[in-house]
Order: structure tokens, then sequence, then C-alpha cells
């Protein structure tokens, strides 16, 4: 996809006096529209307290339209084939973040153990703290999602998730559901926390898929 | 470990927050034209901006917007800000803004803009940190944190509300705390320079048998990502039910 400086709307009117930090001209391709790159920040935007969760206590679950339901536990989940994601990271209120690594596993791996059903179409991804947030099934298959349990060389800290959580680094992080739980696959779109509290069903970065309506 | 195919996954949902307002997409989506009307300094690197925004929809105290900023050519910059004013508030609203070091939006708005200006902003945004003023209601801030917990405080007074409410509001000194000659019999403010920082002292008035109000507080803590799990780990400890504390956190 090709990062475009974003086009003038209707409303659009130059801020008396304002140039900006990062001249159009010389913006990064691979920060998408209306972001900034927080560089050495990672900010923590979870709405709810951060769960004492350990590894012991961690499981991760796939259910609902799939031929082989199932839960893993922290050991059996890291006895999978091990995978990692290499790339930039997007938050709606605007900060991304370039060039971060994190190790776990493809939950394309997860799921080829799971074996969804023809008429699966949508998942919920569940936290152990109840927050939800819902993808098109195609947003993580295909190379395109992971159970993370690493951070750069370290463990995931628990206010960013860990032990562990999913990552959709394709769209707006609030996807990326923290202290993840479980996977329910579904035949149709069920809003998940954010989504029902006015942020977009897709959350697509380059498109500035930001809120309801977007 | 093949399990049957009805035996649906119910989530443990004893830390789930439901939201609290159901969102207009449509106003959210929308970019406004808003007129700055006034702008007033409350600390050294804090200060109000007053807007007019003509077709302003309403919102609930907690809730925040996007503001956003245009160079000639086109470049754009937008941040959250939380709504610092009351409901009630005749077509106009307030934000309170950090001067944030380097900050590419908040340092225009402290050094370049002026009253006459027109910036966009879009919103109201979220409806999970608000507060329809329905519920007794335990706030804790941090810093610019008491913006929004301001609207609440706000709103209370303006309505005239019999419920209880309670601020408690964490500032280095006496001269970085915000809206410093507001404050009334609800607030307790702890001066983290001279005290400390918050403590479960600060807390125990309201979280023990005579300090809980009927039905419990719904709890709002806002401010850094330090002062959240700080403060949301003091509430848990003193019984504070973990699905009744919404938090807000400076990214």
């Amino acid at each position: 996809m090709t990062p475009d400086v974003p086009a003038p709307t209707a409303s659009y009117e130059p801020t008396r006096g304002f140039t900006g930090r990062a001249r159009a001209a010389d913006r990064d391709p691979r920060l998408p529209p209306g972001q900034y790159d927080a560089r050495d920040g990672w900010p923590v935007l979870s709405a709810e307290v951060t769960p004492r969760l350990t590894a012991a206590e961690w499981t991760f679950r796939i259910d609902g339209l799939v031929a082989a339901p199932r839960t893993w536990t922290w050991d059996e989940a890291h006895a999978l084939p091990p995978s990692e994601y290499r790339g930039d990271i997007h938050c709606v209120t605007s900060w991304s973040k370039f060039g971060v690594r994190f190790g776990g596993v493809s939950l394309d791996t997860f799921l080829a153990a799971a074996r969804p059903l023809p008429g699966a179409s949508h998942v919920v991804a569940y936290s152990h703290t109840g927050y939800t947030t819902s993808l098109p099934l195609d947003d993580v298959t295909g190379g395109k999602a992971w159970i993370v349990w690493e951070y750069e060389d370290g463990p995931l800290p628990a206010e960013h998730g860990g032990p562990a959580r999913l990552i959709v680094p394709h769209l707006y992080f609030w996807k990326s559901a923290k202290w993840i739980a479980g996977l329910r696959l579904l035949d149709r779109d069920e809003p998940g926390f954010w989504e029902q509290n006015g942020y977009h069903h897709r959350g697509d970065p380059w498109a500035e898929e930001r809120y309801a309506g977007d | 470990m093949t399990e049957n195919p009805q035996d649906v996954f119910v989530p443990p949902t004893r830390f789930a927050v439901p939201g609290r307002i159901a969102v207009s997409g449509g106003a959210a989506a929308l970019w406004q034209r808003a007129l700055i009307t006034d702008i007033r300094r409350e600390t050294p690197a804090v200060s109000t901006f007053r807007l007019k925004v003509p077709d302003w929809q309403g919102h609930l105290p907690g809730q925040h917007l996007m503001l956003r900023l245009t160079a000639a050519d086109g470049y754009v910059a937008q941040r959250h800000y939380s709504i610092a004013s009351a409901p009630e508030g005749s077509g106009e609203i307030e934000l309170t803004l950090d001067h944030v070091p380097g900050g590419e939006v908040s340092g225009h708005l402290h050094t370049v803009a002026r009253v006459g200006d027109t910036v966009e902003v879009r919103g109201p945004l979220s409806g999970f940190f608000a507060w329809p003023g329905d519920r007794p209601a335990l706030l804790l801030g941090a810093g610019s944190g008491v913006v929004p917990l301001m609207s609440m405080v706000r709103h209370h007074r303006r309505t005239g509300l019999g419920l209880p409410l309670r601020l408690v509001v964490s500032a280095r000194t006496p001269e970085d705390l915000i809206y410093a000659d507001e404050y009334a019999d609800e607030t307790t403010v702890v001066l983290t320079r001279t005290e400390g920082r918050l403590s479960a002292g600060h807390l125990a008035p309201f979280l023990g048998d005579g300090g809980r109000p009927e039905g419990g507080w719904e709890a709002y803590i806002c401010g850094s990502n330090g002062f959240a799990e700080h403060a949301s780990r003091l509430l848990v400890e003193g019984g504070q039910p973990v699905d009744r504390i919404r938090i807000e956190r400076f990214g």
C-alpha cells in the first residue's frame, strides 16, 4: 500500500502559523496518515486495571465455528513452532512505532489445529480481563496475526498485555487484544468493546478507519 | 483434546468494564471548525483553550475529542484531548493542555495560537470514560489527568446532583495544581513533592465501610501510566471491584 499525505477534506483550512514538526515532503513513508512517530516511547492505553495473570494461569482457547475447539496452556503454546513479527505498529490515538519485534506463534498454527468450519467469517478475540475486539477472519489468517509473549529480547511486560497478547499489526492496535484468552469464530460480525464504544469496525490505519462513520 | 463444538467458551469477565453510553458514530466522524475564543493560563505549563464549535452535539463529562492542525501544504497533526468543561456550556467547550516539551500540537497551541484562530475538532469520542451522573463517583487524577475529572465535578455542581462525588488530585507542588481555585469540600489534594505519592491512607476514607456510598463507587482514574497503575492497585487493594474502575492513561 502506498502511504499518502491525507488529501484536504471539505473542512480543510490551514491553521494560522502552523508549520508542523515534520514536513509533508520528508514524512516517513512508514507513517500512516494522521500518525506521528512515538520513537522510543510505547504508550500504554488499556481501559482496565492491569490483571495479575501469571504464565501458569494463562490459557488460550479457540472455539465457535471450528471442528476441533481446544485450549492451550502456556507450555503447550510454547511447544508450537515459533514465529515472530518485525515491523511497525499503529495506535488509533495517533502514535506509531517502527521496527518492533514480537516473538510467539503465528495464529495460523493455532487455527490449523482448531480447523475453522466453512461458515466462519469473523472472530471475537477475548482477553482474560473480559475485553473483546472483533475482526474479519481474513484479517487474522495468512501470516497476519500472532499470539506473542516476547517483546524485543525479553518477556512481554504485563502492562503491554503480558504474559501473552494477540497482535494484528496491520490494524490499529486496539484489535491486538492484551492478556489474550481466546478466539471465538462466528458467521457474522459481533462488535467488541471499542467497536461498541464508537470505534470503527475494521481499523485500517492506512485508510484512517478510526471511528464509526470513517 | 477433542471437545464438543457446542462447548462454547465463556470468557472470565471479572475485570470486564462495559461502556457507559452509546456513541454517535456520525458526529464522531465529522471534522468541524472551532474558533478559539479565550486562552487562560492555569499553571506555568498548562493553559485552557475555550472553543466555539457551532455544531457541537454536546458531550458527557469524561469524553474526549480529536483536535487537528493543518499546515499550508496540507500536512496535518492531530491529538486526542480530554474535554474540561461541563456539558452545560452554551455551545462552547474547553480543553486544558500541558505544554509538552517539543510537542508539535501542544507547542503550537501554547506558543503560536491566539484568540480568533480556528482549529478543527471531531467528537465527542468514546463512551467508556464518560460519567452520565448516574452513580456515585470516586475520581483520582494526577497532573493534567484531572482535566476530564474536572468536567465531572463541574457537571455535578451545575446540575446540583445529590449523588456523592469525591476527587483526589495529585500534583507535584501548589504551582502545578490545575484549577486550584475551584476545589471545595469534595476534593483531597495530594502534593507529592512534600507529602510523597498518593497512598492508601488518602483513599481510606472512601473505601472503608463508612466511606462507601450505597451501591458503591464508580471509580475513574486519569493520568500517566505510572499513576494509573499505582492508583488502580491502591483501589483494588482497598476493596474497590475491578469492574468498577475506569482508566484513561496518557499515551
